[in-house]
């Protein structure tokens, strides 16, 4: 292809390497432009008045479109808030807006088509690179302010300068500390949750405490500590919710394997565990009753409840931590305690 | 007489008329603007459908910054809790957080506010899409060779941003689908080591979700990222300008011209126009299509997911990742917990962005060559760079893919574990796959197309001698055409030679390996020898048929008589 002569160009003498690419020296050269072709709009002049029409009329239609959106505005409330309305609203609006837009778009783009001359033009590229003079004259502004401020020579202040520069923005970062609040440890934080001995497990919206004999086999229920009901938005409350929720499932207990220090972390085949992935967090909300698995739907987790919550299948690589369980004297579902591992995905300081 | 003076008047009276003349002339004393029109008016671009798609990127954001600045009107960036009060009846009364109240506000009780709320939704998916689509064009037309390296890693770089501003936007009306996404990245966050847990911890001002995080994500969204993207974008665009626009090699263009129209008038119509048509295309799908209906998932609460959420198409790669790692992948090492289902996929997505980025300094190295390049190539002309790129879509397809491994599963009646692991298959087979099928393609094509620059195509016409010889007629395709064909760039493998100290550096060995592995199968390239070595077999054919007829005719005639 034609590199041939933009070597040499305009003042610069620089030859950049061809590397790899092979020279041919009997390379066939570009034929010229073809002929310009005349378009019928060219050639007759009724043509051509239709194609200013159909321009001239898709602007003066896009007009009709914009008038149409805004007597839409008007023609479609949606204060009786029914559905309808607002689709209504939206819909014909969006028509008005929307044709309105493609026929200036679709005027401008026939007017440069059909109408505006298309002959095409050439223009000469310039090598990037500047002119050797220009690049010359460069140096020379730089040395010359080298030579005037001493900024090579003078080391001390050249380095000094550097060192306060970068010095500078650090008090800036430093503020960025306040994002988060003072004197809380975020460890602490994660390693605990609301859940304390004696706690009542209720249910997930409505707060109804859970008796044990009404949980049946089969079943999950989406559980919370009963102190949370009592908790407000501003306290807090997503952020507790966010660790302590929890499934609780009830199996035959003889389908359970239980580990002999978890034995009495269940109460007869009623077993409470972390509804959040150990993976990245989301809610193992899905629940298998026939396999016993719960499968997290963000990310396709699966954890086998018949075996303390092991990972089965997909990205999680731990157990969902088990609550430990048992009932008070009414027959109500209590935690025995606190969950004995943070809960969540896995952190740094995790261990 | 009295004609000749009017025409006078007209030449007198200055473009435009004298109101524009004089405010032209106002202007340009203060501001030497007739320079800069003097050298961009008639700026010439070149014309290519392909062109196009970085407009449509160009234009969509346009579109995305337009609609976003109105709702930044009705918008309140904040966690505090509240109640909806408005029209829509199922979600009255329901404690939710300011930033969804007003979101459904935009959506039920501003007119217009849901088409306006859906455009720049639409809008934005189309930016990514267009970014994406645009960098795939400029890849597989090496359009990204010297001087425009720095112009694809801004590009790069806007694509990141984009992503960026998708995701942060996409959290801000905290519902429960942007929450869980918020979720799973604080997830990931609290995975990296070291810095993990306190970046968690100060990007959500305390616990996850805390009360803080909409706001900084506001922030970053109409502020911090959109100055960024413009300025770079503003870069990006002086950039083309300076280096002006690449074309493809045809009749009358070479690497030292740029044959097109004039930005005035014709790009400007053409351009403007365009913009208006990807708008109208955009009002259109948000005036029949919703999009994000926050309205059915309610407000964030970490307790309930639904089955089949999928993330903004432009994540769904991220996530994907995430789902195709295998189980139990977390260790604990020095009393520390590393994560190692997180770091690998982050690990390979920072790798593939990385390779992505710097592709163009890597190809510069192999081939050395430190010309300037303004001719794009077709993509069959770079065989292997296109294999390479095929290898990388279909690699960015199948963790693409694994975002959506539930659904394939639930709408194909399959396991999700046969959906998984065929995937994590694919991940590693595919791009082999896809590498070595579009280099053989690549060189097929380029053979085809130098046989028909050489022996011309195939006419379908089919003539019978009187030898009872069948052959098909080859018509020479025009020069015009046969240009197209033959003009592309050749490269040979490196061959390493040593240097004056008689030693061959390891890594010009490197080089000499990769260059094999790029320019071994190749076209020797054509040189008007062979092309005039194949117009003579289309003449040799001709006369062939000639003859064949002439003595068809004679023997005929002998029969007569």
């Amino acid at each position: 292809m034609a590199h041939d002569d933009g070597s040499l160009d305009d003042g610069r003498s620089f030859v950049p390497s061809t590397g790899l690419a092979v020279v041919v020296p009997d390379a066939p050269t570009a034929p010229a432009l073809p002929p310009h072709r005349e378009r019928v709009t060219d050639k007759d002049p009724a043509k051509m008045r239709s194609a200013v029409r159909t321009v001239y009329t898709w602007f003066y239609l896009s007009v009709a479109g914009s008038i149409w959106a805004i007597a839409a505005y008007m023609l479609f409330p949606i204060e009786d808030g029914r559905w309808s309305s607002i689709a209504e609203n939206n819909m014909f609006i969006g028509i008005g807006s929307a044709f309105a837009l493609l026929a200036i778009g679709i005027g401008a783009i026939h007017w440069s088509k059909a109408v505006m001359s298309d002959v095409e033009h050439v223009e000469h590229r310039h090598p990037t690179r500047g002119k050797d003079a220009t690049r010359e004259l460069a140096i020379e502004a730089f040395s010359d302010a080298n030579e005037d401020s001493g900024f090579g020579r003078r080391t001390m202040i050249r380095n000094s300068l550097f060192a306060a520069l970068i010095a500078f923005p650090l008090p800036g970062i430093v503020l960025f500390r306040g994002l988060a609040p003072h004197g809380v440890d975020p460890v602490e934080l994660l390693e605990h949750t609301m859940w304390k001995e004696g706690m009542r497990l209720v249910k997930d919206p409505t707060g109804t405490p859970i008796r044990a004999a009404d949980v049946t086999i089969g079943s999950a229920v989406h559980v919370i500590p009963e102190a949370l009901t009592e908790l407000s938005h501003h306290d807090g409350y997503l952020d507790e919710k966010a660790k302590a929720i929890v499934l609780v499932m009830r199996l035959r207990p003889e389908d359970l394997i239980q580990a002999p220090d978890k034995v009495d972390w269940s109460y007869d085949g009623i077993v409470a565990y972390s509804k959040v992935c150990t993976h990245v967090g989301c809610p193992v909300a899905l629940y298998e009753q026939h396999t016993h698995h719960l499968l997290c739907p963000c990310h396709q987790s699966q954890f086998d409840v018949k075996n303390h919550a092991a990972v089965i299948f997909g990205p999680a690589a731990r157990p969902l931590p088990q609550l430990p369980i048992t009932v008070d004297a009414d027959g109500y579902l209590v935690a025995r305690s606190d969950f004995q591992e943070p809960v969540g995905p896995s952190f740094w300081e995790r261990h | 007489m009295s004609t000749s003076t009017v025409e006078e008047k007209k030449k007198d009276a200055p473009l435009g008329g004298r109101f524009i003349g004089a405010t032209s002339n106002y202007i340009d004393e203060r501001t030497s603007l007739s320079g800069f029109i003097k050298e961009l008016g008639r700026k010439v671009f070149p014309d290519h459908w392909s062109f196009m798609l970085g407009e449509v990127a160009l234009w969509s954001f346009v579109v995305v910054l337009l609609s976003g600045t109105f709702l930044t009107f009705f918008f309140q960036a904040s966690m505090v809790e509240t109640y909806y009060t408005g029209q829509y009846p199922l979600m009255r009364g329901i404690p939710m957080s300011a930033a969804l109240e007003s979101t459904l506000r935009i959506s039920f009780d501003v007119r217009g506010g849901l088409l306006v709320r859906q455009i720049h939704h639409w809008a934005a998916l189309l930016f990514v899409a267009g970014v994406g689509i645009h960098m795939l064009r400029v890849f597989f037309t090496g359009a990204f060779r010297k001087p425009r390296e720095l112009n694809w890693v801004i590009g790069f770089v806007l694509f990141i941003l984009a992503m960026a501003e998708g995701f942060t936007g996409y959290s801000l009306p905290d519902d429960l689908l942007s929450g869980n996404g918020l979720r799973i990245i604080d997830g990931m966050i609290k995975g990296i080591p070291l810095i993990g847990t306190w970046t968690s911890f100060l990007l959500f001002g305390g616990e996850f979700p805390g009360t803080e995080i909409v706001g900084r994500l506001y922030t970053l969204h109409i502020l911090l990222l959109p100055a960024i993207l413009v300025a770079l974008l503003g870069v990006h665009l002086m950039l083309m300008v300076i280096n002006k626009h690449t074309q493809f090699a045809g009749p009358g263009r070479t690497n030292d011209n740029v044959v097109g129209y004039p930005m005035m008038p014709v790009y400007m119509s053409k351009m403007g126009g365009f913009f208006f048509i990807v708008f109208g295309a955009i009002v259109a799908i948000s005036s029949f299509f919703s999009i994000n209906a926050v309205w059915h998932y309610g407000p964030y609460d970490p307790s309930p997911v639904s089955a089949g959420t999928q993330p903004d198409w432009y994540i769904g790669f991220a996530d994907g990742a995430l789902r195709l790692v295998p189980p139990h992948l977390e260790s604990v090492f020095w009393d520390r917990t590393w994560s190692w289902n997180i770091l690998i996929p982050l690990a390979v997505i920072g790798i593939f962005i990385i390779l992505v980025m710097f592709y163009p300094f890597i190809e510069a190295w192999i081939t050395g060559d430190k010309r300037e390049h303004h001719i794009a190539e077709r993509p069959r002309n770079a065989a292997t760079r296109t294999a390479i790129g095929a290898a990388g879509v279909t690699f960015y397809a199948v963790l693409w893919a694994g975002a959506s491994s539930d659904l394939m599963a639930t709408h194909f009646w399959l396991t999700m574990e046969g959906v998984i692991h065929a995937l994590q298959f694919l991940l590693i087979v595919g791009p082999i796959l896809a590498y070595f099928v579009t280099k053989r393609i690549c060189i097929a094509l380029q053979r085809k197309d130098r046989e028909i620059a050489l022996h011309g195509y195939e006419s379908g016409r089919i003539v019978r001698l009187p030898g009872g010889e069948y052959i098909e007629v080859h018509q020479p395709v025009d020069e015009y055409e046969r240009w197209k064909l033959i003009a592309h760039e050749n490269y040979a493998p490196l061959v390493v030679r040593p240097n004056e100290r008689g030693r061959i550096a390891w890594h010009e060995n490197l080089r000499a390996s990769i260059s094999r592995w790029f320019f071994e199968d190749r076209l020797t390239p054509v040189t008007n020898a062979m092309l005039d070595a194949g117009h003579h077999d289309e003449v040799a054919d001709a006369q062939h048929i000639a003859e064949g007829k002439a003595a068809e005719i004679a023997a005929q005639e002998d029969k007569k008589h």
